[in-house]
């Protein structure tokens, strides 16, 4: 099964799906835009400022999926010792960093209008915090440390640790009184959001997700390529 | 009709400007990523021309050298 992961194996693929999924992201992209600026409706509290919610949201949910499969995967470097998996998760960290930052960004812009302020140190908005700077310690670690074997391990705990750092964000709003709402969206209880809500955010959240494999494809590449050209130094 | 859509209710200024910042910061991904691609397929490419005959043999056997010298990853993306 590992045999699958090699990356002389699935370069091909890799190689060849960008274009793809580019053509796809701007597809479902610009009907995810068109739904969430025009066609879906406002909220009789919110107004139209909910419409923030359809970049916030997806953001918030990629962010937090990424760095749970770059800990999922630095625990299978660990396991395994398949280098591969590093080299997977070295490559989704910067579209999951980038989400993390556009979650906390657009989050701030939401809260000027619903409650006033630009910040709160508010549990889930702390916690969101605490996992960009699990994001920026994994990503300059990659630039910082030279050696290979040792840069693996010192990421695989970063993302270990931080990982931790992910079912308190979830339950943040639960366990603690936060200025920031409870989860409308659940998969295991009601989800509290009208359909002429949910489908544009189930739409925005697809274009979100064809953005982190579009730039985890190509950031994978270019990591085959740098091993390629040293391959190249000593032959 | 354009007004409204603009300033949506007082909250224009706030939800377009959240869109903004999404959407530069895709672009300046994408592209950051797109050059730092191109430029080790160039350094490949390069490296790669300076090889003699035997090596470029020896390197060719190998599929996913072939790939990136095809160029297939910039050129299409």
């Amino acid at each position: 099964m590992y045999k699958f992961f090699q990356p002389n194996k699935i370069f091909t693929i890799t190689s060849r799906a960008p274009k793809y999924v580019l053509f796809l992201f701007i597809i479902v992209l610009t009907i995810g835009l068109t739904e969430a600026l025009f066609l879906s409706p406002e909220d009789y509290k919110q107004s139209h400022s909910v419409r923030i919610m359809y970049v916030h949201v997806p953001s918030a949910w990629i962010s937090l999926g990424i760095f749970s499969s770059i800990a999922f995967l630095s625990l299978g470097s660990f396991i395994f010792k398949n280098k591969n998996f590093s080299l997977i998760s070295k490559s989704l960290a910067p579209s999951g960093f980038i989400f993390n930052i556009i979650a906390l960004v657009t989050g701030s812009i939401w809260g000027k209008p619903t409650w006033g302020t630009w910040w709160a140190w508010d549990a889930r908005i702390t916690s969101m915090l605490i996992l960009a700077l699990f994001y920026s310690m994994y990503l300059l670690s990659w630039r910082i440390f030279e050696n290979k074997e040792y840069v693996i391990k010192i990421t695989s705990m970063i993302a270990i640790l931080g990982v931790i750092n992910v079912p308190i964000i979830k339950y943040s709003v639960d366990w603690w009184s936060t200025l920031h709402q409870t989860s409308s969206v659940n998969v295991l209880s009601e989800t509290s959001i009208h359909s002429s809500m949910l489908i544009p955010l189930a739409i925005m959240t697809a274009a979100f997700a064809l953005f982190s494999l579009l730039i985890f494809l190509m950031k994978y590449n270019t990591e085959l390529i740098k091993i390629k050209n040293k391959g190249l130094d000593r032959l | 009709m354009i007004n409204e859509i603009i300033s949506m209710n007082g909250y224009g200024s706030y939800v377009w400007s959240a869109f903004s910042f999404t959407l530069i910061s895709f672009m300046s991904l994408y592209l950051i990523t797109k050059a730092q691609l191109l430029k080790e397929q160039m350094k490949f490419s390069s490296k790669f021309r300076l090889l003699d005959a035997d090596k470029i043999k020896v390197a060719k056997l190998q599929n996913i050298n072939k790939e990136i010298l095809e160029g297939n990853l910039i050129s299409k993306v």
